[in-house]
């Protein structure tokens, strides 16, 4: 009994505390914001104001070129034509079945999808969603080896001479073979049959993500290790360190086709901009935004460096590109 | 007192008669002799039927299930189940909109949301007065602070919502079905737990993308999936409870002639109070854990920020809102624990009611103060920016890398000796082995350990891996897991002893092991990467995480339970501490080491998909696969389906030995089920 009665009584006492504490912090802290009641009548009398852009929903899809071409376009939207955009985070699949139930309008930056175009283009699909044109930026995709690599053995880049290293190559997962790490599940990969085709003696060991690939890459280049894998272009990685493409049979129309036949390079990639029909037909200033936008890698791999290099805000390595370039962005705006 | 389910923790019984030798050759004498065969019969047969597949193949089966996903994709417009769970979707993303405006988000035209930060953990700090007294108000202050210092005041606000609605969800649902669990027959039961296993073992990552057909993006689904990972400890562990009511209070009570529903709500339920308490602790334990994955489909909360900096490869921004994950993880937990005391307490007549009254009112009047001031000053409604945030991840950032700059060369050598001498032999039998060979052993194993009891279920599982198509890489996964438990329990052993027999280690060790089950492994995985290298002991790395904490609080709370008494005789008799150990305390707690090994294992078995993830390969990677790529999603949903039927195939031989043992240790002893899944966060 006593030892709940003084438990209560502390309480009181060091709730007054608290309060009379947080007060007076508050109180020293008021005029350093500005008084909310100002800021809601400005923003009432800017909404009033607005144009007729309205809401724009954003899919952000997991990879920072996205986030590069997704924030510039989006903080364009709101700075100039006074949208309010929601980025949401997703993955392609997800992003893709958002576009038939309103949820989602744009995806920026589409590396090629037959299943899901199948599903949601117009002529085999249910239209909910229409290709947009290219955003001007190359996917490159191959298989790469660090640069100290490359430096201290030149003759890795053919994959003619990767046989002679396969042992280096060995690792715990591969079995005795040389490793060759594939990638995210996300890409489009051949890899086990381009390896088997050219009788390779390594074995693909897949690292499942894009953090698993790229922490690989980044081992192997500061312990001087071997390593080779798939990878692509652009990606902000390439600023940091500058990996090096090996050498496969060139890639000629046809050569993919059939994936148990696969004895050549991956082709390269134009990468579009994917909308919701319904979002495009209703048209509009941001509409427009979206249908000019065209940048090239060397820009994207800017803004994509301020993001994960600098550790920016994607709004404010949005921002800071925008204020770089003026020309480009007028030029979007028309 | 502890919010682990107390009438699980076994209690060895001191006066236990030593156990009976068995006459005839030893349970273990025969699994040698069944691995003995295995191991020749693999000699001449090793390599053929393995039933391996190249990556991007499917069987019929697979492609029926992607298929049946595409006709109910193609019919979304007109399908009337997926307007009814469209409309419940939208419903949900209203509730927590509305939340958003009020604490988290700016209610335009506002700048800021209804009620500021200090008016939030006001409130917030006056609850925990309320409900738990001072010590949980001062907790629950301190949390709300750190969110808001550390930079991610408005997705904490965001993670506690989606928490707080598929709580509240989880109860409403959960509660019907568990007074059903603790009073239906046989059948009824062994059904629901069936659906209770598959709710908790299928990787969510199977069902995020159906679920957002069928409840739309953003909040909704982050509540429905949440809710289906939450929604089973609530029904087991409440269930578990109502059932343990003891039969003579309920004889007595029904002999005065009530109806059923009288017995449930005037005896059952309010007997089984403290322990529906913790099915709600735990149910919220589990929505907490789900925080990051809501994240793949735009779950509002803490996991947007964790997944962004694995995004970057960036361990600092991903670190501090893990932290703050397991910052809330702690204080909800303690403060639902300190609840329910409290409320017995309160029960019991124990509290100054007039004296509780005064305090509450005064602190009520100042919230009140508090909430208006935060609704008209800008300091008090958006948390001052602070450096804290990126102070912490930069310290972080620079720890990682020389850490693993220093250790790189140790590592790679634990990598590469673990392989060769643990995970390449177990895996060469097991993979490697005809899958009749595998099953058949399996088979023989189980029947030796479980008897009659586990041989049905696992010929089920062991048909149902076959029929899904995924046999090769089930057994590749298999040997992670085996090797991974393993493990967990080695360091269980350990740190469980030492953590019973000395209380400063108890202290140190039990807020390092509450952080290990809470944080999320998005966070360490860049490290451990950088560490390991893609590899299956990555993977294996990042399951004994996350399981090996449950597994060490269950043996230090089944050694500390080894009655004084025991414990005093043996010394009187002049045992050293080791021989204390291993003659005394070990033995006496085996229930207790049997069940940690059993949660330790079904809790490595849920970070399958995340080794997946580090170039583990095998299930989890087609797990992944299916998510990534919409024609394979029948591969993955085959390879969550294997995940699980795997799960029920080791819990049911294991739970089956337990039994055997009991009996043939003690007859008379009844022997105890498990309950499964208990999700626990002990609390000293």
């Amino acid at each position: 009994m006593r030892n709940t009665r003084n438990g209560w009584k502390r309480g009181a006492g060091l709730a007054a505390a608290a309060a009379c504490a947080s007060l007076v912090l508050g109180a020293c802290g008021s005029d350093s914001g500005g008084s909310i009641a100002d800021q809601t009548k400005v923003n009432e009398s800017k909404a009033a104001e607005a144009g007729d852009c309205g809401d724009v929903n954003m899919a952000v899809n997991p990879w920072v070129g996205y986030e590069a071409d997704a924030y510039v376009v989006g903080t364009l939207m709101e700075t100039e034509l006074g949208c309010k955009v929601n980025y949401k985070e997703l993955k392609e699949d997800v992003s893709w079945q958002g576009f038939g139930t309103g949820e989602v309008d744009v995806v920026m930056e589409d590396w090629g999808h037959p299943d899901l175009e199948k599903k949601f283009f117009a002529d085999q699909g249910d239209g909910s969603a229409e290709p947009f044109g290219e955003t001007g930026n190359v996917g490159i995709i191959g298989w790469y080896v660090p640069p100290w690599l490359a430096e201290a053995h030149p003759d890795i880049l053919d994959y003619k001479n990767l046989n002679n290293y396969a042992k280096d190559f060995a690792t715990s997962e591969s079995g005795g073979q040389g490793q060759f790490l594939g990638a995210d599940p996300s890409y489009v990969q051949f890899d086990e049959s381009i390896v088997s085709n050219l009788d390779l003696d390594f074995k693909v060991v897949f690292s499942g993500s894009e953090a698993a690939s790229i922490t690989a890459f980044q081992q192997a280049e500061k312990n001087k290790e071997f390593l080779i894998g798939y990878f692509y272009e652009p990606q902000w990685l390439f600023a940091d360190i500058d990996l090096q493409r090996v050498k496969l049979p060139e890639y000629t129309d046809g050569c993919q086709d059939d994936p148990a036949e696969v004895a050549c390079d991956y082709p390269e990639t134009t990468l579009q901009k994917v909308v919701s029909t319904s979002w495009a037909d209703e048209g509009g200033p941001a509409v427009d935004l979206v249908k000019n936008f065209q940048w090239t890698n060397d820009d994207q791999n800017v803004v994509a460096k301020y993001i994960s290099e600098d550790g920016m805000k994607p709004e404010d390595a949005a921002a800071k590109w925008i204020g770089e370039n003026p020309d480009k962005v007028a030029a979007w705006l028309g | 007192m502890s919010a682990t389910l107390a009438p699980a923790r076994p209690e060895p019984d001191a006066s236990a008669p030593p156990p009976r030798q068995r006459a005839s050759i030893p349970r273990w004498g025969w699994a040698l002799v069944v691995v003995g065969v295995w191991i020749v019969v693999w000699a001449f047969t090793k390599g053929n039927h393995t039933l391996a597949m190249p990556i991007r193949e499917h069987t019929d089966v697979q492609d029926r299930l992607t298929g049946f996903r595409d006709a109910v994709l193609a019919s979304r417009d007109t399908n009337p189940v997926i307007q009814l769970t469209y409309g419940i979707g939208e419903w949900f993303g209203s509730a927590v909109d509305w939340c958003q405006r009020m604490i988290s988000i700016e209610d335009f035209p506002r700048p800021v949301p209804q009620i500021g930060w200090l008016g939030v953990t006001a409130i917030a700090t006056w609850v925990g007065l309320a409900a738990a007294g001072w010590r949980i108000a001062v907790l629950v202050a301190a949390s709300f602070v750190s969110f808001g210092l550390f930079g991610y005041w408005s997705e904490s606000m965001d993670l506690l919502i989606i928490t707080f609605v598929a709580v509240a969800v989880a109860v409403v649902i959960g509660l019907p079905l568990a007074v059903y669990y603790g009073t239906a027959g046989r059948t009824g039961t062994a059904v629901l737990t069936t659906i209770l296993d598959l709710m908790q073992t299928m990787p969510t990552f199977v069902y995020l993308s159906p679920i957002v057909l069928f409840f739309g993006i953003g909040a909704s689904a982050a509540v429905v999936c949440t809710l289906i990972y939450a929604l089973p400890p609530i029904i087991r562990i409440a269930g578990y409870g109502i059932r343990s009511v003891s039969t003579t209070t309920i004889e007595a009570t029904d002999s005065s002639g009530q109806t059923a529903f009288q017995r449930l709500r005037k005896v059952q339920l309010p007997m089984a109070r403290s322990t529906i308490v913790v099915g709600v602790n735990q149910t919220t334990m589990a929505a907490l854990s789900m925080a990051t994955i809501a994240a793949f489909v735009d779950g509002p909360g803490l996991g947007q920020p964790v997944l962004q900096g694995l995004i970057r490869n960036d361990v600092g921004s991903a670190f501090v809102p893990g932290m703050l994950i397991v910052v809330m993880a702690v204080m909800l937990d303690r403060s639902t624990t300190a609840a329910s005391q409290a409320a017995e307490k309160a029960a019991r007549g124990q509290v100054d009611l007039r004296l509780r009254r005064i305090v509450l009112a005064v602190a009520g009047a100042v919230t009140l103060a508090l909430v208006y001031y935060s609704r008209q000053n800008m300091s008090a409604a958006r948390f001052p920016d602070s450096s804290w945030g990126d102070r912490v991840a930069d310290w972080v950032d620079s720890f990682f890398t020389w850490f693993t700059e220093t250790f790189h060369g140790v590592t790679q050598a634990i990598v590469d000796s673990v392989s060769t001498v643990l995970l390449n032999p177990l895996q060469e039998l097991l993979a490697q082995s005809p899958w009749w060979l595998v099953g058949l052993a399996i088979l023989a194993l189980g029947a030796i350990f479980g008897g009659a009891r586990a041989v049905v279920p696992a010929v089920v599982c062991l048909a149902g891996i076959r029929y899904f198509g995924l046999w090769h890489d089930a057994m590749i996964t298999l040997n992670m897991v085996l090797v991974a438990t393993l493990l967990v329990m080695v360091l269980a052993v350990v740190f469980g002893v030492w953590m019973a027999r000395s209380k400063v280690a108890d202290i140190l060790v039990r807020p390092l092991l509450d952080a290990g089950q809470t944080i999320p492994p998005f966070v360490y995985l860049v490290p451990v990467l950088a560490l390991f290298g893609p590899s299956r002991f990555t993977a294996i790395v990042a399951g004994v995480v996350y399981a090996a904490p449950v597994a060490i609080k269950l043996v230090a709370d089944g050694v500390k339970g080894v009655s004084a008494t025991t414990l005093e005789a043996s010394r009187s008799t002049g045992c050293t501490r080791w021989q204390e150990i291993t003659k005394v305390q070990l033995p006496m707690a085996r229930g207790s080491l049997m069940l940690a090994a059993n949660q330790g294992l079904l809790y490595v078995l849920s970070m399958v998909v995340i080794g997946g993830l580090v170039g583990a390969g095998a299930l989890g990677y087609d797990v992944a696969l299916g998510t990534s790529r919409s024609e394979e999603w029948g591969k993955g949903a085959a390879a969550g389906i294997t995940i699980v039927l795997l799960g029920v195939l080791l819990d049911r031989i294991m739970r089956a030995s337990a039994e055997e043992d009991a009996v043939s240790k003690n007859p008379l002893q009844q022997a105890k089920r498990f309950p499964r899944f208990p999700h626990a966060l002990t609390v000293p």
